[in-house]
């Protein structure tokens, strides 16, 4: 009989073309995701290296990262994306790979567009040049971000050279409290598991609480796998799943879904496989989450305050909260509630899906976003947009005074010229609060769209169950 | 890709934990500025005042450490976004190895793709290190030979390290990872040849009938 095996070891030995010794596997890439930031110059390098793409059909494109967001924007409105998103479109179209450009219905964040259109599939193996590809883990594939060098590797040769990971699963049991979401739960494991817990491991989540999540949700918990240090993050295919997939427009048809959905079945870890460490998380503990700090890790229950230094024992974590505190401008052992806003951002690969713009909308809905905070709703996708719009969600944000973009990266990593002013405070839906991600000088608190939505309303951070 | 045997050269010490990659090259540079040019933004928010002006502070800025080609680190330098920038700001400083307590999974493997040698020691190692080549001392070279995987200390001290034999061999040959992979060519084809039967929904390509639609 053969030994129970982990979700994950079940799609790595699924993949492997050759043992290249050393612990090392050559795997095979079913599925590959090209944006404008890493892609553009990947396949230009090609190119250059007198290589050809080795399976341009196992890879779609779409510009994401560069590219402006203003209603009205074209693929050259950014200084950036006249260089990368044309770049990326052109040679798209050299080596044959479809590519979704801006206008293009299906353009969108690559993280968003991949599940959505049902290129991403259980089982699959999935890369991209961008470290939120954990993401995809949410549909059972098993995807992680790679290096552009890597990206080069993966269009030459349609494989990666990898080391097995180690495996971790994280147990997540009991109900979520009323208006307490899934970033709620990723950051408050973050949190207590510390940013650097899951480097080296490719992270399981289970239990209760991430069974009855929705394919959205579970997309937010393992798109932030990463924060905490872990490439991969995924969750086994369920019912969910299929219901999600099916009628999808790349997913598979007929025959085709009823033989994939058969091996799709086989895709859970054995009962008795091993976990190289598990963690147990009980969800009904959780308050809303936000972020005081510059590491995804600084993060606090919104009725909690900012922790004093004294708490923190590590003098090297000590003196980065120091010099965090400084750069956001608060003080260690204060609220976080009732913090003054200038910014909200509501978009990203972790939570510009439809589902993360309902409920920002549920909190806008005949309000008004209070007077000096600029708030803006950058939808995921192409599609999500629309479906957004078909529900009037677009109408509900503007009237409350918030703005209506184009789909993108936008504020979550600036490299499209779209900034948080300097020493501004934002309270983004995105996943990093590093020091100037958001642009030079500029403040992020990460919380929920709900949490976010609630800012923009209040002024302040405030508790979006209590707006 | 560049030989990396070994290295005899000033070490720095830059004792802060989660340096992450977008400090290292921050968002709003990193589209535009060419691959040979990486170095000059190198950890700008630390490096630069908001004038523009180097922050005296920043341990690269002091003359005895500007010419360093090993940097000393918190834990956990790397982490954050996949962008190979970082490695690319690195090696446009001159850095050829950093030694640090962890990295990052995504930097770790990106620094061998371009011969940069990223180290791990334990906590104590690198403290002792960061103190033998202090603001306080004189001689701050150290010398490092990946055939042998030692790191020599000013003092003379010898400390081993870890480092996997493929990766090792990737270093002191100058390997290119696309040139080995190929000879795995008909391995590959072979794969997807198979593949094609047992999971045909991964080898159905939709969008490949459907390219560039209008809106």
């Amino acid at each position: 009989m053969d030994a129970p095996r982990t979700l994950v070891d079940k799609i790595w030995d699924q993949h492997v073309i050759a043992d290249l010794g050393d612990g090392v596997d050559l795997l095979h890439v079913d599925r590959h995701l090209l944006h404008d930031l890493s892609g553009a110059r990947a396949l230009a390098e090609v190119r250059d290296k007198g290589h050809k793409v080795h399976s341009p059909q196992l890879t779609i494109s779409t510009p994401d990262h560069t590219i402006s967001t203003a209603t009205g924007r074209r693929e050259d409105s950014t200084e950036n994306s006249r260089k990368l998103a044309t770049l990326l479109r052109t040679q798209s179209d050299v080596h044959g790979i479809a590519h979704f450009p801006v206008g293009d219905p299906r353009q969108g964040i690559v993280h968003v567009v991949g599940p959505e259109l049902g290129f991403t599939l259980p089982g699959c193996l999935l890369v991209c040049g961008d470290s939120h590809t954990s993401t995809h883990g949410a549909l059972g594939a098993l995807a992680w971000g790679i290096g552009s060098s890597e990206v080069v590797h993966v269009l030459a040769t349609q494989t990666v050279r990898q080391r097995r990971p180690k495996r971790m699963r994280i147990n997540v049991n009991g109900n979520l409290g009323p208006g307490v979401t899934a970033k709620d739960l990723i950051l408050h494991i973050i949190g207590r598991l510390g940013v650097d817990a899951g480097t080296g491991y490719a992270v399981e989540y289970a239990g209760n609480t991430i069974t009855g999540l929705s394919i959205e949700e579970r997309m937010t918990i393992c798109n932030l796998s990463i924060e905490f240090g872990a490439r991969m993050g995924l969750i086994a295919p369920d019912a969910t799943t299929l219901a999600y997939l099916q009628g999808k427009a790349f997913a598979p048809k007929a025959a085709d879904w009823d033989a994939a959905t058969a091996a799709w079945a086989e895709l859970a870890t054995d009962p008795d496989a091993v976990f190289d460490h598990e963690e147990q998380i009980n969800a009904a503990d959780i308050a809303p989450q936000i972020t005081w700090g510059t590491s995804p890790e600084h993060t606090v229950a919104i009725d909690q305050k900012i922790p004093a230094l004294a708490q923190i024992v590590d003098p090297i974590k000590r003196s980065l909260a120091e010099a965090a505190l400084s750069y956001q401008g608060l003080s260690a052992g204060s609220s976080i509630a009732g913090t003054p806003v200038d910014w909200v951002f509501v978009g990203s690969c972790t939570n510009g899906r439809l589902s993360d713009l309902e409920a920002a909308a549920e909190i806008a809905k005949g309000r008004q976003v209070a007077k000096g905070v600029t708030a803006r709703i950058v939808p995921g996708s192409m599609a999500v947009k629309k479906a957004a719009e078909e529900k009037g969600l677009d109408r509900i944000f503007t009237a409350a005074g918030f703005e209506w973009r184009e789909p993108g990266c936008a504020q979550c990593v600036s490299t499209n010229g779209e900034y948080v002013p300097p020493g501004a405070r934002c309270v983004s839906t995105s996943n990093r609060n590093f020091v100037g991600r958001q642009g030079p000088g500029a403040r992020t608190h990460l919380a929920s769209p709900a949490m976010a939505a609630a800012a923009a309303i209040a002024g302040h951070i405030t508790d979006s169950r209590k707006i | 890709m560049e030989k990396l045997q070994q290295i005899d050269g000033v070490a720095a010490p830059l004792m802060r934990a989660n340096i992450d990659t977008d400090i290292i090259t921050p968002g709003k540079r990193i589209a535009t500025t060419e691959r040979e040019k990486m170095g000059e933004i190198a950890f700008e928010p630390l490096r630069f005042n908001d004038d523009g002006s180097e922050n005296p502070d920043f341990v690269l800025n002091q003359d005895r450490y500007r010419d360093a080609q090993v940097l000393i680190t918190g834990p956990n330098f790397g982490c954050g976004s996949s962008r190979e920038t970082a490695v690319w700001a690195l090696r446009g400083l001159g850095i050829r190895c950093v030694i640090g307590e962890s990295f990052g999974d995504i930097f770790y493997n990106n620094c061998f793709q371009n011969s940069v040698l990223p180290v791990r020691l334990s906590a104590e190692e690198i403290a002792e290190l960061a103190t033998e080549v202090g603001p306080d001392r004189n001689n701050l070279s150290v010398q490092i030979d990946v055939a042998a995987k030692t790191i020599t200390a000013p003092s003379g001290r010898v400390m081993h390290f870890e480092l996997a034999p493929d990766r090792q061999q990737a270093l002191l040959q100058g390997l290119d990872d696309i040139a080995q992979t190929l000879q795995h060519a008909e391995a590959i084809a072979k794969f997807q040849a198979n593949d094609r039967t047992s999971r045909s929904w991964i080898h159905a390509t939709p969008w490949q009938s459907n390219p560039s639609a209008e809106a």
